[in-house]
């Protein structure tokens, strides 16, 4: 993967830049020798790294602010940076570029049950918002399968989702404000507590921004009750086409699961000898979860089931307790482990319309079998969010490259059935260059436009999201 | 008036514009400014909808009863639940799906189900120099690049000209009951749509009109689903908000001298307490809790609650400067109809530079609607 030229003035200027930093910041929160930055040499896409120039960890926003006012006038790339577990390589440093992190920044600063709003720094993970309200009954909803060492700053860059969107919406169905720094340093507030923009809402493109637009540092999240209780039913399908056309017919029924959960027979296999999950060895496998009190659950189960039935299902299982939901949630839940077992993989995230489901899952086959590497496919099939999950072995010569450009055919196709390159993973360095695929110049140039506004030195995040040649002649 | 019949031809007319354009979709709503007149009506029909994955895709000038009827044949709705503005406005004219995502219309299901753009997941537009830009698409799970849906998004027309929007939808709900509360002072209102708004019974309708119908307060909370659960929620928040008073739960067919749970809850997403009356009217966006000491400090001569008191609807005599009134609370005030002070809120400096920011390049030739409109 090509990144850009380093520019050997930026880093001429480290001594400096240095001094500069620690005038602004505590000495513990600048990060400089070389051994010391390698810890931020990539986030979790692991096959890219590069140490940065320097770490910076503020605490505040007005130390973020005074770091990047530093930045702005020595004209210094930042790449800003939540927990590091981006799966698009969205907090990989350039060599000449500061890496600013706010793991430290971490303080609930309200939480309002009458409004239901909690206020943060957005260094906190995802999971500990959760846990801040919890014991008064409520929780935060996003909730990424990183959820445990994610930070909301890195949600907010990517608009992340979660196994419960299909209910609860993603990250910006549920962000209501935030506290943002431009590049320049200058602090803005954009949105609060109330439930929509007074004029532009620039609320609305910030989330998702891959960290392009400013470093949020602070956030309003609207937090809700909990649901009294949730449960899912498995059912197993003969083939693929069974399985969507009854994701579809669920969908259609007026019943709206929490989640529907799709997995393909070499990932049932996979976490079979994985976990012990006592899946069934069938061809597709779907869980969906419905919430409420035990009879809602069941009133809801029973529709539900109804229409699988149709369907015609070699085996279908309602959970009547925790320790059977547990058991049915366990296999789906150890798939990624299940699969890195087997193999090291690659995790992608096209989205595509629930009806081309047999269709895309065919190409996939197809794909598989013209390169020869195996796939599993995991995937959130209630909103068509895929995750096929493809084998190799990074100890191999040129099987990683082999991988992405099978990987990048199965977005092709995403993109071809009126789907998109990602669903909840975001661009970063990882699908850049695949972005000509879904967009056409004037699709791209309006989205640079943008970041000409916010940015207009195009210091932040710069090699990301975009295929370089697009952006080269705004990037420094 | 200029009225494309395609989006190429929308495109031409937009490239080939001399002037300002006054852009309009079914005329519902006041368009400021006195460009030439351009409306989307002519661009109309649904072009995709497949209720097996909840998607819908219409041209921004189709009708909203004709996207609405199409739904409702598949047991499915907006989430959103958009206003007409007609009553309120006394205008005539078609509501349009674009004109909705225009202003980012949302109505009382805003509490739970989100605004017109949490349920929009694509759109086509025609920026400033005539150039078609399509951002989003048709899948409900899409952060491919930035998110220019949502900026457009209320965006008033200010940004381009909508040709194509796509929304995730939602199943209708088999059965809608309102609880019923009478009696209730602004404060105690609040209290009670928080305590019903944080329950987990999924309540998805909270609102508060002061003076109802027949002259009594009325503390409205809906909740909707399949009949068990709805019966066994309604039983449930009977009993959490007794504390209030007497709670009346509403089916279907309506209390004696009610509209009924359909009508009463468009009666209070089209603001109708306010249709044929004189004056101002005001929408002020704000933290719930906040909403009575919003209503004391207004003075206005109506108030109506709506989102739990996240919304305040707010009558007062013309050319009342409410905003003086209100002073900064966190939110904002948007005058809706009359002539009173600028209708859309001033922005902090920092964001107003970026505001005009984006506007500047999305629309350098200032063709279109001035972000001051209704």
């Amino acid at each position: 993967m090509e990144m850009p030229n380093v520019d050997p003035f930026t880093i001429a200027k480290k001594d400096r830049l240095i001094t500069r930093l620690l005038q602004v910041l505590p000495d513990d929160a600048v990060i400089h020798e070389p051994e010391e930055t390698r810890a931020y040499e990539c986030d979790a896409l692991t096959a890219y790294r590069c140490p940065p120039l320097a770490v910076v960890l503020p605490r505040t926003t007005d130390e973020v602010a005074a770091v990047l006012k530093i930045c702005h006038d020595m004209e210094i790339p930042v790449v800003p940076r939540g927990s590091g577990t981006s799966l698009a390589g969205g907090a990989l440093p350039t060599a000449d570029s500061v890496i600013l992190g706010v793991a430290r920044m971490t303080d609930v600063l309200e939480v309002d049950y009458d409004d239901r709003i909690i206020r943060l720094q957005t260094g906190r993970t995802n999971l500990s918002v959760t846990g801040a309200v919890e014991a008064d009954g409520f929780f935060y909803a996003p909730d990424p399968s990183s959820q445990l060492a994610c930070a909301i700053a890195g949600n907010i860059g990517m608009n992340s989702g979660g196994a419960h969107c299909l209910k609860y919406g993603v990250t910006t169905n549920n962000l209501l404000g935030v506290t943002m720094v431009l590049m320049d340093g200058t602090v803005v507030e954009v949105g609060g507590a109330h439930m929509d923009a007074g004029g532009l809402d620039l609320l609305g493109v910030i989330c998702g921004s891959e960290g392009q637009l400013g470093v949020v540092t602070e956030a309003t999240l609207r937090i809700l009750p909990k649901p009294e209780g949730a449960r899912p039913v498995l059912m197993a399908f003969d083939d693929n086409e069974t399985a969507g056309a009854c994701v579809a017919d669920i969908i259609k029924a007026g019943v709206l699961p929490v989640a529907i959960e799709f997995m393909d027979r070499p990932v049932i296999r996979a976490t079979e000898a994985f976990a012990h999950a006592g899946y069934p060895d069938a061809e597709a496998l779907l869980i969906v979860e419905v919430e409420g009190s035990e009879d809602e659950i069941d009133e809801q189960l029973e529709v539900i089931e109804k229409i699988a039935r149709t369907h015609n299902p070699v085996e279908l299982r309602r959970s009547t307790s925790s320790d059977e939901s547990a058991r049915i949630w366990l296999g789906r839940k150890s798939a990624f482990g299940a699969m890195g077992q087997i193999n090291d993989y690659m995790c992608l995230d096209g989205t595509i319309p629930v009806s081309e489901l047999p269709r895309i899952l065919r190409g996939i086959g197809d794909l598989s079998a013209k390169y020869g590497l195996d796939v599993g496919n995991v995937f959130h099939a209630g909103d068509g969010n895929m995750h096929p999950l493809i084998l190799f072995d990074a100890n191999k010569p040129g099987d990683l490259e082999l991988c992405e450009n099978m990987g990048a055919d199965i977005l092709k196709l995403c993109v071809e059935v009126g789907g998109c390159l990602t669903g909840e993973h975001g661009v970063g360095v990882e699908k850049r260059e695949l972005m000509g695929h879904q967009f056409n110049e004037g699709d791209m140039e309006a989205q640079l436009r943008v970041k000409d506004v916010f940015d207009p030195k195009w210091l932040l995040n710069p090699a990301k999201v975009f295929p370089l040649s697009v952006t080269e002649s705004r990037r420094v | 008036m200029l009225k494309p019949e395609s989006e190429e031809q929308l495109a031409e007319m937009v490239r080939s514009a001399n002037g300002p354009l006054s852009v309009r979709g079914g005329g519902t709503r006041h368009v400021p400014g006195d460009g030439e007149a351009l409306t989307t009506s002519g661009l109309t029909g649904i072009t995709l909808y497949e209720p097996g994955a909840l998607t819908l895709v219409a041209r921004a000038g189709t009708p909203m009863a004709v996207v609405e009827k199409a739904l409702a044949k598949e047991g499915q709705r907006l989430p959103f639940e958009p206003m007409d503005h007609r009553a309120l406005l006394g205008t005539k004219g078609t509501p349009t799906i674009g004109g909705a995502v225009a202003m980012n219309v949302s109505g009382p299901r805003r509490v739970q189900a989100g605004a017109c753009r949490d349920s929009l997941i694509g759109v086509r537009f025609v920026d400033g120099e005539g150039t078609v830009i399509k951002n989003g698409g048709r899948v409900m799970k899409n952060v491919t690049g930035y998110d220019l849906v949502k900026l457009v998004a209320g965006a008033r027309g200010s940004l381009g000209v909508l040709s194509e929007v796509s929304f995730k939808v939602l199943p209708s709900a088999a059965t809608s009951v309102s609880l019923l509360i009478e009696g209730l002072d602004v404060t105690r209102a609040v209290a009670c749509m928080s305590m019903a708004l944080a329950s987990p019974y999924e309540v998805n309708g909270a609102a508060h009109v002061p003076v109802g119908l027949d002259g009594t307060p009325v503390t409205m909370i809906r909740i909707e689903g399949l009949e068990g659960s709805v019966t066994y929620r309604a039983a449930k928040l009977q009993a959490l908000l007794s504390s209030f008073g007497t709670v009346v739960v509403e089916r279907r067919s309506g209390r004696e001298g009610g509209l009924g749970v359909e009508a009463g809850w468009a009666w209070i997403r089209d603001v109708k307490a306010f249709e044929g009356t004189d004056g101002d009217v005001w929408r002020v966006s704000a933290r719930p809790s906040h909403a009575p000491d919003i209503v004391a400090r207004a003075g206005a001569e109506a108030a109506l609650l709506d989102w739990g008191g996240g919304l305040v609807w707010l009558r007062l005599p013309e050319g009342t400067d409410l905003r003086a009134r209100l002073g900064d609370f966190g939110g904002h005030a948007t005058r809706v109809r009359g002539t009173g002070p600028g209708a859309l809120p001033p922005e902090p400096d920092a964001l107003a530079t970026l505001t005009s920011g984006i506007r500047a390049r999305f629309d350098p030739r200032g063709l279109f609607n001035p972000m001051t409109g209704v």
